[in-house]
Parts: structure tokens; sequence; C-alpha cells
């Protein structure tokens, strides 16, 4: 049996679970905007502890973090993933899980090409390039702007 | 403040959503270019305004994470100068990237890889 490449990319589309992007987007926006509420909560909560206002958002993301190392240490995580999509993705969270899952995931390859090699496969490029990001700001501020004025 | 925070990160991850099922961007490359829109955003002094009217709903997103890394470059020329251009950056990150390793590693350490699916 022959199938020309659009009939087959139409049999994809046919065997394919239907993903509706107005479904997807509503379930993203719903646990993503709760992550950011339990984020506040945190933050306030943190406030009425005495932290300062930066090391209160500070403990809260790695309260944020913590949690989501545990819920994917548990598996709940990722399947909380599969509906809420970019709801788990974009905040902190997901950059937790991204850490979380490769190291249980590559742990019986051993603690140093397992587990050290392989937890920021995925946060990694995040860093390095969110970092270098940075250091091109800083080099506008240290050295460009200063001669403009 | 709370529904501020829903609102403006639902609809952040909304963004990041479409960019998922419209463009076939994978996660880490999405991940990629919410960081570095956040350190542009937050060099043109667009992100603050908006942090200030949405909290945690604009640094829980990992757009925030860009500011928070465009905000510890310009502390840190402003205190260290030179030196700061490059330790700026990973200082910024620091608690949020040291706090996924130790928690990443204990996890890794506890957990059954196998209750992942």
């Amino acid at each position: 049996m022959k199938i020309t490449r659009n009939e087959y990319s139409d049999m994809v589309k046919k065997a394919s679970p239907n993903s509706p992007l107005a479904i997807n987007c509503l379930w993203a926006f719903v646990v993503g905007g709760g992550i950011c509420v339990l984020g506040e909560l945190l933050y306030g909560f943190y406030r009425n502890m005495n932290f300062i206002n930066s090391d209160a958002r500070l403990m809260s993301s790695i309260t944020l973090v913590g949690l989501s190392a545990f819920f994917t240490g548990l598996g709940w995580y990722g399947r909380l993933a599969k509906k809420a999509g970019a709801g788990t993705l974009v905040p902190i969270t997901g950059f937790a899980n991204a850490v979380v899952s490769p190291a249980m995931e590559f742990r019986s390859e051993g603690l140093i090409t397992g587990v050290g090699a392989k937890m920021f496969i995925i946060a990694g490029p995040v860093i390095v390039y969110g970092v270098l990001a940075s250091v091109v700001y800083g080099v506008v501020l240290y050295f460009i702007l200063p001669n403009m004025r | 403040m709370l529904i501020k925070a829903f609102v403006v990160g639902g609809l952040i991850c909304v963004a990041g959503q479409l960019l998922i099922d419209l463009t076939k961007l994978t996660p880490a490359r999405i991940l990629v270019t919410f960081v570095v829109s956040g350190v542009v955003l937050s060099a043109l002094g667009l992100w603050q305004p908006v942090v200030d009217f949405a909290g945690a709903g604009a640094l829980v997103p990992i757009v925030g994470f860009g500011h928070t890394l465009a905000q510890g470059m310009e502390r840190a020329i402003a205190k260290e100068g030179l030196t700061g251009i490059f330790s700026g950056g990973f200082t910024a990150c620091a608690g949020g990237v040291g706090a996924s390793l130790i928690f990443g590693f204990i996890t890794s350490l506890l957990a059954r890889p196998n209750s992942q699916s």
C-alpha cells in the first residue's frame, strides 16, 4: 500500500488524540495562575515572619521549588503536567521539575554520571542563556551606557 | 493582589501553552525563550511595573527568573563594577538554582524513578 506524504499526515491527524487549544489554554491558565497565587500566599506568610521584601520573595521561590521536588518525587507533578501543560512548565515549579525529574530518572546510572551529569540536562540551557543574556545587559550597563552620557 | 497574581500568572502560562500548541517548540526552548525575554523586558524597564502590579504573578513564571537575573546584574555592577559582569547573574539566580540542586539531589536519593509515570 502506497501513501503520499499528505495522506500520511491526514492519517496521523486522525489517529492522534485531539488536543483542543482552548481547553489546553484553560488548564494552563487555571493551574499556572493557581501556582502564582500559592507564591503570593507564601510571600505574605514570609512577610508576616518578618523577612524583608526580597528575602520573602526568595523564600517563597525556594518553598515552591521544594514543593515541586516533593510532588515530582511522588509522581504527582508529572501527572498534573500532562493536563496543565505550560501551566506547570512556565512557573518556577516547572524549572524545579525539570531538574528533579532527570535527577531521579538517571539515578540508576550512578551518582556522578547519572544524577550529577544529567540533573541540569533541561534546566542547564535555561541557566546558560539566562546568565548570558544578563551578561550582555551587564556589558551594556558597564561599557556602553556610561559613554553615551 | 491574589486575583492579580492569578490572572497575570495565568496569562503568562497561556502564552507558553500557545507556543507549545502552535509552534511545536520543545519545553526546554520555551523555558529558554521565557528567561531571555525576562532579562530583556527587565533591562528595558518593562517588567518591574508588572511585578509592582501582580507580585508573584510576574515573579513565579520563569520570566520572573530573567527579571531576577537582570536586577542582580544591575546590583552587582553598582556594587563591584567590572567583576559584577561575571558574578551578577549567578549571584542573582543562586537561591533558586541552589534550591533546585539541593532538593533535586535529595529527591533522586529518596524517590523511586518508576513512581514518575
